[in-house]
């Protein structure tokens, strides 16, 4: 698609300088229509009159055999012009709509003594011409023809280059629109410049490319058989999953994996961070015209401005698209701390805000460069990204620095003494952890980055990672009138995600009401598809309310997985139900808390898969510091609002069943039972 | 036997299997096979196709998806002694409009795909939730390839 822009572009000048010499040709010459055979006696006029003497006779005739000779020339170059017409047409009426051919026939028999540029043609026939992506045809079609006919008129020209030479007359009318529209559409470009890649309408129109809009796309898809789904983003990419930018492609043996962004699933098999390739899409110019609909992307596009009144947007390039559904999946953008912001150019030139593809290329790429990088921020991205570098860091001796306000990595998330122990995980994955750590300034000296905190601790480095949290992006609520949430940021949209009668905001950006957790916005990826995935079934008229509940997952080192559901925020009272450990689940701690001696062993024994038998069970108390598996409950008003299976997998269905139920439980160790910790 | 401890608002309990053994008393809501709001599995307590089932990944959205319902369909509501026979036709349009888009079906998806539909439903009536909840937590819910399921 862009291929061909920039070579009709590239056309387009020449074309245009082609045709203007023509004009200028026929102006000089006198000549008027090539076309015409009634052209010969004009061109014979310039000979003398009659009184045919010997010497004038042999004139005649040569001037006569000449001006034969050149328009058979012509003749034969125009049908050599028109069989490769054809041959352009066969292909493009694969793609052309019928309704756009009758058009071109209608708007073709205006008079062609349209003398005016081409951008005054294109105005005229634009009111003519329905709006769809076939829009240009049309104006094109009277456009081009005061350009063809001069241009086959004197033979001479036959430089011109062969898309501006097709004939008009020659050939069908309605065919003769669309090839020549291409080059020709692009002089008159100023005027509609988008038109040619940019739908005017899309029944259902998806702000944003990520996640919540796949997941909607698919889900309208799924069921408005024949959707038109177009999705506008201001990325350069089609829509891919976040995920993996902090955890599995770090872990990629595939040197190149920075270009192919491809990873290792749970299950083994590989796969790309898109959700489809390019072939699933379909161009947005033929989205109107499909016979069975699809979704079509624009990419790098960015939606500036909403009119809910008239159902339309605008884009930065200033055209419209109106829509009949629309999502707003915009999102968000990493926060930065302001400290980094008034710091100045230098610095901010070594920061790094995480999120995109981009950023993750940028950062695999620093991280091979610099000897040292900080992560500020001890939540979800910065600890991943932290246990990411770290590990790499064994390999490359990269120091790798991770500094928060909180007391332990996850703080606000999991409860203290959890939070302590994953600290201490992180630590092994080749971490410094400066905990409580509260960034003063920044400054840069000598191509360093120093941190001064405030506690007086100064930290030198290479790079810093920013992992604050995100700003949800709001842009549109001004122009469309839509309400922000003050609490939660956002978005504020009702139980079914509606904001307005055909308005849904889904994913990062929506503040959404939770029957069962209340008022909330959530930022997490299984969030996204849920909630992309229940916008699209209400923009097909489901009406049902967010009710399946979404989770999230994070892994911090070998030792440190853990699924979540629900409201999951440390300064909740929590119930934590954890299997005592036995040497089976963690070999190498037991035997280093033990002291027992038998250290080499406890190494060796890393991959070994049979229980250290050897070991006597230990005290409670060095079990009590040893949390491999469990269940940890989140209680609001004695009710469970939020569960962290800690180590255990396959048991969600079961927390979800918990959460959704919002019973009051009297002993929670009775609920824990039902997750069957100690198996596998 | 278990050990509780109290840190602060946090209870932190220890269990050994033994203390697991014993069946649980927590008493659980009953479901309601007909709520409106739950999500569902590949067929819809109608009798009817659940297209957005995550079991089915792409394939009822992609370029194929009409080819893909139609053939689906028919082979969903066939009362054939061998069930599908009598959709050669649709099965056959589907297979050449995979065919067109290698990339998004590979070609050893072809045996899969009318195989997952055999196997989507049988399994239907006995993992109809637990199949969309599965696709809810993996990691990755979205798969080009609808082996998985």
């Amino acid at each position: 698609m862009l291929k061909c822009r920039t070579v009709w572009k590239k056309l387009a000048p020449l074309a245009r300088s082609s045709s203007t010499l023509c004009r200028q040709n026929v102006k000089r010459t006198g000549l008027n229509n090539g076309r015409i055979p009634t052209c010969v006696p004009a061109a014979n006029m310039s000979t003398g009159p009659g009184g045919l003497g010997g010497d004038n006779l042999k004139y005649t005739i040569m001037v006569g055999a000449a001006c034969v000779g050149s328009l058979t020339y012509a003749y034969f170059l125009l049908k050599g012009d028109q069989k490769r017409y054809q041959e352009r047409i066969e292909e493009i009426t694969t793609r052309s709509q019928r309704s756009s051919k009758e058009e071109a026939a209608t708007v073709q028999s205006e008079p062609p003594a349209v003398e005016a540029t081409q951008t005054e043609a294109v105005p005229e026939s634009v009111p003519e011409a329905a709006p769809s992506p076939e829009e240009p045809s049309p104006p094109a079609a009277p456009a081009e023809e005061p350009a063809a006919p001069a241009e086959a008129a004197a033979p001479s020209e036959t430089t011109a280059p062969p898309p501006a030479d097709e004939p008009v007359v020659e050939a069908p009318p309605e065919e003769a629109a669309t090839p020549v529209a291409a080059p020709v559409v692009e002089e008159a470009a100023d005027s509609t410049p988008a038109s040619l890649k940019v739908p005017s309408h899309s029944p259902y129109l998806l702000i944003g490319g990520g996640t919540a809009s796949f997941a909607a796309a698919r889900s309208i898809r799924a069921r408005d058989p024949g959707a038109r789904v177009l999705i506008v983003t201001d990325e350069p990419d089609l829509p891919y999953m976040r995920p993996p930018l902090s955890k599995e492609l770090w872990f990629s043996d595939d040197p190149s994996v920075t270009e192919t962004l491809r990873f290792k699933q749970w299950n083994g098999k590989e796969r790309s961070i898109y959700f489809q390739p390019p072939s699933f899409y379909i161009n947005s110019e033929e989205l109107a015209s499909a016979e069975n609909g699809g979704v079509a992307v624009l990419t790098g596009k960015k939606v500036v401005h909403m009119d809910v009144r008239g159902n339309k947007v605008k884009l930065d390039d200033d055209t419209e698209i109106s829509y009949d559904k629309c999502l707003i999946a915009t999102g968000g953008v990493p926060r930065n701390l302001q400290v980094i912001e008034r710091a100045g150019e230098e610095v901010m030139k070594k920061t790094t805000l995480f999120r995109k593809i981009e950023d993750f290329k940028s950062l695999d790429n620093v991280s091979r460069n610099a000897k040292s990088i900080t992560i500020i921020g001890g939540g979800f991205l910065g600890s991943e990204l932290a246990c990411a570098l770290g590990r790499r860091s064994t390999e490359s001796g990269l120091e790798v620095i991770q500094m928060f306000p909180e007391k332990g990595n996850m703080g606000k998330v999991l409860p203290e003494y959890l939070s302590n122990w994953t600290t201490e995980k992180v630590k092994r994955e080749g971490v410094k952890v400066i905990a409580e750590a509260l960034v003063k300034s920044v400054t840069c000296k000598d191509d360093k980055l120093e941190i001064h905190l405030k506690d007086g601790r100064l930290v030198k480095t290479d790079h810093i990672v920013a992992a604050v949290g995100l700003e949800p992006n709001v842009d549109l609520a001004k122009s469309a009138g839509l309400e922000v949430d003050s609490d939660f940021g956002g978005y504020r949209v009702n139980a079914e995600l509606q904001a307005r009668s055909n308005i849904w905001v889904a994913g990062d950006a929506a503040c959404f009401y939770d029957i069962r957790l209340g008022r909330r916005r959530v930022e997490h990826h299984d969030h996204a598809v849920v909630s992309g995935r229940l916008a699209g079934e209400n923009m097909t008229g489901a009406s049902k309310p967010y009710w399946h509940q979404s989770m999230f997952w994070s892994d911090l080192g070998p030792d440190v997985g853990y699924e979540a559901i629900g409201i999951v925020d440390s300064s909740l009272p929590t119930v934590g139900v954890f299997a005592k450990a036995t040497a089976k689940d963690t070999p190498k701690a037991a035997t280093e808390k033990s002291g027992t001696g038998i250290r080499s062993e406890s190494e060796t024994e890393d991959t070994a898969t049979s229980p250290v038998a050897s070991v006597t069970p230990l005290p409670p108390v060095a079990h009590k510091d040893d949390y491999g598996k469990g269940v940890i409950f989140y209680l609001r008003d004695k009710v469970v609002v939020g569960i962290i299976l800690w180590n255990v997998f396959n048991r969600m269905p079961i927390a979800r069943k918990i959460i959704k139920d919002g019973e009051e439980h009297a002993d929670l160790n009775e609920v824990a039972k039902l997750f069957n910790i100690h198996e596998d | 036997m278990s050990s509780v401890r109290q840190e602060g608002k946090d209870k932190i309990i220890f269990v050994t299997k033994e203390d697991h053994e014993t069946p649980s008393s927590a008493e659980l809501v009953e479901e309601d096979p007909n709520d409106p709001y739950e999500e569902r599995g590949l067929i819809l307590p109608n009798g009817e196709i659940n297209w957005n089932c995550p079991c089915l990944g792409g394939m009822a959205s992609g370029p194929c998806g009409t080819e893909f319902k139609d053939a689906f369909s028919c082979f969903h509501y066939s009362k054939e002694e061998v069930k599908g026979s009598d959709c050669l036709e649709q099965f056959r349009a589907m297979q050449e409009c995979m065919q067109r888009y290698p990339e998004l079906y590979p070609q050893e998806d072809e045996k899969s795909s009318s195989k997952t539909s055999q196997d989507s439903t049988e399994e239907s009536g006995a993992n109809s939730t637990s199949a969309s909840e599965q696709d809810s937590n993996t990691s990755q819910p979205d798969t080009e390839s609808t082996a998985e399921s």
